[in-house]
């Protein structure tokens, strides 16, 4: 309901599609940690994430709108999990799965990133090192409470997406090493740091 | 058996030996840098030692001491199924700061040098391939060094509105009580 952008388009229509959105989350398993086994959990019989109509992963970015961050993500890491999500199509969200996700957790030293949103905008955070299944799921529904209100990052950016048929994603940020999706692989390898 | 080899190494490379030494059934011995590869190039060839497999090689920083580093090769024979600890020493200064490879004599060695160049700066001359293997390329210094700081990060790429981690709070509460005491 709370739509910045005001539209012609009638916030009921907008409320109808954050809803059939909040009920078919396509997700994207971007597990680097012992935390992926806890997702298997949740995704399996047992906690049966199904219920929620998040069932089937993607193992393509492009074909994904729930970005799961599944685990301690290195800073080495950070521009890979930076280019999957701006390979995802908007809007899309994105759930810091675990303490290491969110926080960094327990590892405070050189290489850990402190937190997935440290590169890109976190909707929800679950704690738990790992957070047990329903944990998770109470996050995928504190997520789709946040999708029915119009509150997640990329929604609140595009403003009302119902509206938008299309959006020209040409204007995708560079990212800040330099490089974007457009260059060639001889462009974007950092420099040989060979040394003798 | 074990102490076998210790005592081979005293008969045959007498020069090479620093000192030995055992402790809880590991034997170990602490050789000259000038003489590394031909101790063991011995423990590898010599029949009687067969030292066949190089099962680690780490590096210790003990700092504040001279020399600093601590070059270890832990080594074991399959055939004999005896395990011998090398140690050699290396100084800090950046000329002194090299122990020479053991690529030649075990493969294994070649990612294990890579490792400890990347986290100590120990330089492996003679090493075909010597460059960082856990750490980025765009790393600066060696994190494992103990004078490495501790809340020092060094991001590949940040979010333009990233939250404040950890040091930037330290650094952001230091500047807010810098001002209060102006």
């Amino acid at each position: 309901m709370s739509n910045d952008n005001p539209s012609f388009v009638p916030t009921v229509l907008q409320d109808a599609v954050n809803w059939a959105q909040k009920f078919s989350l396509f997700t994207y398993p971007f597990a680097t940690a012992c935390c992926a086994m806890e997702f298997m959990s949740t995704m399996g019989s047992r906690y049966d994430i199904a219920r929620f109509g998040a069932e089937f992963p993607r193992f393509s970015p492009r074909q994904a709108d729930l970005l799961l961050v599944i685990g301690t993500i290195t800073e080495r890491q950070a521009p890979v999990l930076r280019r999957i999500y701006d390979q995802m199509p908007d809007p899309k969200w994105v759930l810091a799965f675990g303490v290491c996700a969110s926080t960094g957790g327990f590892y405070q030293n050189y290489t850990v990133m402190p937190g997935a949103d440290q590169v890109i905008p976190v909707d929800v955070y679950v704690p738990g090192c790992p957070p047990r299944p329903e944990q998770v799921l109470d996050g995928l529904m504190a997520l789709q409470r946040r999708i029915q209100e119009h509150r997640g990052h990329s929604q609140r950016e595009l403003g009302n997406t119902a509206a938008i048929g299309y959006r020209d994603r040409r204007h995708l940020p560079v990212l800040s090493d330099g490089t974007s999706m457009t260059l060639g692989p001889e462009e974007r390898m950092p420099k040989d740091g060979r040394v003798r | 058996m074990a102490q076998s080899v210790l005592r081979i190494l005293q008969e045959r490379v007498p020069h090479a030996i620093v000192e030995t030494g055992s402790y809880v059934g590991d034997d170990m011995a602490l050789v000259e840098r000038d003489h590394l590869i031909e101790v063991l190039t011995l423990l590898k060839e010599d029949p009687s030692l067969d030292f066949s497999m190089l099962t680690d090689l780490t590096v210790v920083d003990w700092l504040g001491q001279d020399p600093r580093f601590e070059v270890v090769y832990q080594l074991y024979s399959i055939h004999h199924k005896h395990r011998v600890r090398i140690k050699a020493s290396v100084g800090e200064a950046e000329d002194q700061c090299w122990v020479p490879t053991a690529t030649g004599l075990w493969m294994a060695a070649a990612w294990a040098e890579r490792e400890a160049w990347d986290l100590y700066g120990v330089r492996f001359r003679g090493h075909p391939d010597l460059r960082r293997i856990l750490m980025y390329e765009e790393f600066v210094g060696h994190p494992l060094r103990k004078d490495y700081p501790q809340n020092a990060r060094q991001p590949l790429i940040r979010r333009p509105d990233a939250p404040a981690t950890d040091d930037q709070t330290t650094r952001l509460l230091a500047n807010s009580h810098d001002r209060r005491v102006e």
